[in-house]
């Protein structure tokens, strides 16, 4: 196939190929895709870079009559304001145990579910099932929240009426610190582990049959095909989901906390970005909260880093 | 042998039965809500409506209807997914074709400089202050312009475009064709199924949104739906949380919303997800899995 570059027309044009004038040469043929370009760049430059500088408030008093620049240095003050602060180690804890309870029942959840459909004969079942299974997925945070608070309601709440049914006591559920982070982690099941499964399904297509064959051969059966093909099959998979899953350790979003929670339970429900929010824009406290909100960051950064050396240590699997 | 196939039978049947109860829990809290919202109030508050309706009547959903801010939400939902998604295509489309072509002088610079923002991110307080610096506050640009473009969906299009021949491409240049005009006459009618995905992408993300608007909007006459959703169902709940703790039921507490129009109002906000998601769920399972291998 020829390339462009060999095509009469341009070699014509040119017939010094100096170094500095091809250079000049590829900018002036790719001009008006960098014009095409430009409305991408300026977005990202406003709507990302500027908002990185913007972190410069995390050691100033920001002040906004002032404005970002003119506003006073004052070095590490919020920090320590936030180390200092009672809640520190419960926002610490709130966000750990709430990802950690991810990470050990959620994580493993759309794996399970990918070996179990990939068990399955009748393909339209199956596709029935899957189909089903994403819904959650969909449907949005607000509407999911609704939901589990009319469900959770101690009046006439299903839940609460299935319990009574069945003996219990009506409880209220998110009004009960003990309760929300099982609500939460179950929640969150719930909405992920269809759409999760996916990227496990695509990996366990991609698993040479012969494999199986020459499995079944040996004698194997199906839980020694699925414990020696299908799991290292998908190996490579289930390390790089669970290094960004590690790596998210001290992040929970915000999103479904806000809607869930209430000042009765914040002692196991608030987390750091839903402190955040309170701090930064309920009560405009921006410099602080710019302050918690890049202590996150950097804590989420080095758990990147780290889960991903050790993965490339100890299984040749690593995102770079 | 016999053991092993009996074994194996026993399985299928309990894997069968346990993916009928997923789809169970998966479906059942909207049989629910489609069920509660159609009986009555007196049946729902005395949780008698297990699945389906008991004392059927529309009253809820004629009440919904009846309120302005619920018509007013469906509205600017309408306006900021459709705008919103416009956007989102235009810029997306603008930032995939130049990257999708092997001669973009520069590719390497520019990839980078969109990499470097998947890692570092201002953070919620800095964004908020860009968007208030720029104006955008209480306008529905600050839930379009901030989220004009997502990187994830620009690679998952950029990889569909690289899977168009280039020699199409070459073909045109060679008749003259300019790079804008390759890509309105070449690409964009050969990619029309790609385009619609990330569309989909963006439009389901949008009719979904709240939290933008929740920090951005000021004025409640321009809250989307979701938001309008939030107010009437979760925000009651401090009523609920004042109110009598057991029991309590529409009858005798005036300052409840009847159980029955809270449901009715989340069927609302969720009929239109629930009537297009089996048809463009293929779609969006097709783009994650481009972006998964991409990304």
């Amino acid at each position: 196939m020829p390339s462009k570059n060999n095509s009469p027309s341009l070699t014509a044009a040119a017939p010094v190929p100096g170094k500095g004038q091809s250079v000049l040469r590829k900018l002036k043929k790719s001009a008006l895709l960098y014009v095409m370009f430009l409305p991408v760049i300026v977005y990202y430059i406003v709507f990302h870079y500027a908002p990185m500088a913007g972190i410069v408030i995390a050691f100033k008093d920001y002040n906004a009559f002032k404005g970002i620049w003119a506003s006073p240095w004052v070095g590490f003050k919020h920090f320590e304001a936030f180390f200092t602060t009672p809640y520190f180690g419960r926002l610490i804890r709130n966000t750990f145990l709430i990802s950690f309870y991810g990470l050990i029942f959620g994580f493993p959840a759309p794996i399970i579910l990918a070996l179990l459909l990939n068990e399955l004969k009748d393909g339209k079942f199956k596709k029935v099932t899957q189909t089903i299974s994403y819904l959650p997925h969909f449907v949005s945070s607000v509407v999911i929240a609704s939901m589990l608070v009319q469900f959770l309601s101690p009046g006439n709440g299903m839940i609460n009426n299935m319990i009574e049914a069945l003996g219990g006591t009506r409880t209220y559920f998110l009004n009960d610190p003990k309760y929300f982070r099982t609500i939460f982690t179950l929640m969150n099941i719930w909405k992920g582990v269809g759409w999760g499964s996916i990227i496990y399904l695509a990996a366990l297509t991609g698993i040479d049959s012969e494999l199986y064959e020459a499995c079944i051969i040996d004698g194997g059966g199906r839980l020694r095909q699925t414990w020696h093909i299908t799991l290292p099959g998908i190996a490579n998979t289930i390390v790089i989901m669970l290094i960004f899953r590690v790596g998210d350790l001290l992040s929970v979003s915000s999103d479904m906390i806000i809607l869930l929670y209430n000042p009765a339970i914040y002692e196991t429900s608030d987390v750091i970005s839903s402190y955040v929010y309170r701090r930064g824009l309920v009560e405009a406290d921006y410099s602080f909260s710019t302050a918690v909100g890049l202590f996150n960051s950097i804590i989420a950064l080095i758990l990147l880093t780290t889960t991903n050396a050790i993965a490339k240590k100890y299984s040749d699997t690593s995102l770079w | 042998m016999i053991q092993k196939a009996m074994s194996r039978r026993v399985f299928e049947v309990f894997n069968i039965l346990f993916m009928i109860c997923l789809s169970i829990v998966m479906l059942y809290p909207f049989i629910f809500v489609l069920s509660a919202s159609l009986s009555g109030n007196a049946y729902v508050s005395a949780g008698q409506v297990t699945l389906l309706p008991k004392g059927f009547n529309v009253n809820a959903y004629k009440a919904v209807l009846g309120y302005k801010v619920v018509w007013q939400g469906y509205r600017n939902t309408i306006l900021y997914t459709v705008v919103g998604t416009a956007v989102n295509l235009i810029i997306t489309m603008l930032g995939a074709y130049p990257l999708s072509r092997p001669d973009f002088y520069g590719k390497n610079i520019f990839t980078f400089f969109i990499a470097v923002t998947m890692i570092f991110s201002g953070g919620l307080i800095p964004n908020f202050l860009v968007v208030r610096g720029l104006g955008l506050y209480d306008s529905m640009w600050a839930l379009i312009l901030p989220g004009a473009l997502s990187t994830m969906n620009m690679i998952i299009m950029r990889t569909f475009f690289q899977g168009i021949p280039d020699a199409l491409e070459e073909a045109a240049t060679i008749d003259g064709c300019s790079d804008l005009q390759i890509l309105v006459k070449i690409i964009l009618p050969l990619s029309i199924p790609s385009i619609m995905t990330i569309g989909m992408f963006y439009a389901v993300s949008h009719w979904n949104s709240w939290f933008g608007a929740m920090i951005y909007l000021r004025d409640s006459e321009k809250y989307p739906l979701q938001l309008v959703l939030r107010q009437i169902v979760l925000q009651n709940q401090v009523n609920d949380l004042l109110a009598n703790n057991v029991g309590t039921t529409i009858e005798d507490s005036t300052n409840l919303i009847a159980e029955t129009i809270k449901y009715a109002v989340i069927m609302v906000a969720v009929i239109p997800i629930l009537c297009v998601y089996p048809f463009i769920q293929k779609y969006f399972v097709k783009g994650t899995m481009v972006g998964s291998i991409k990304g």
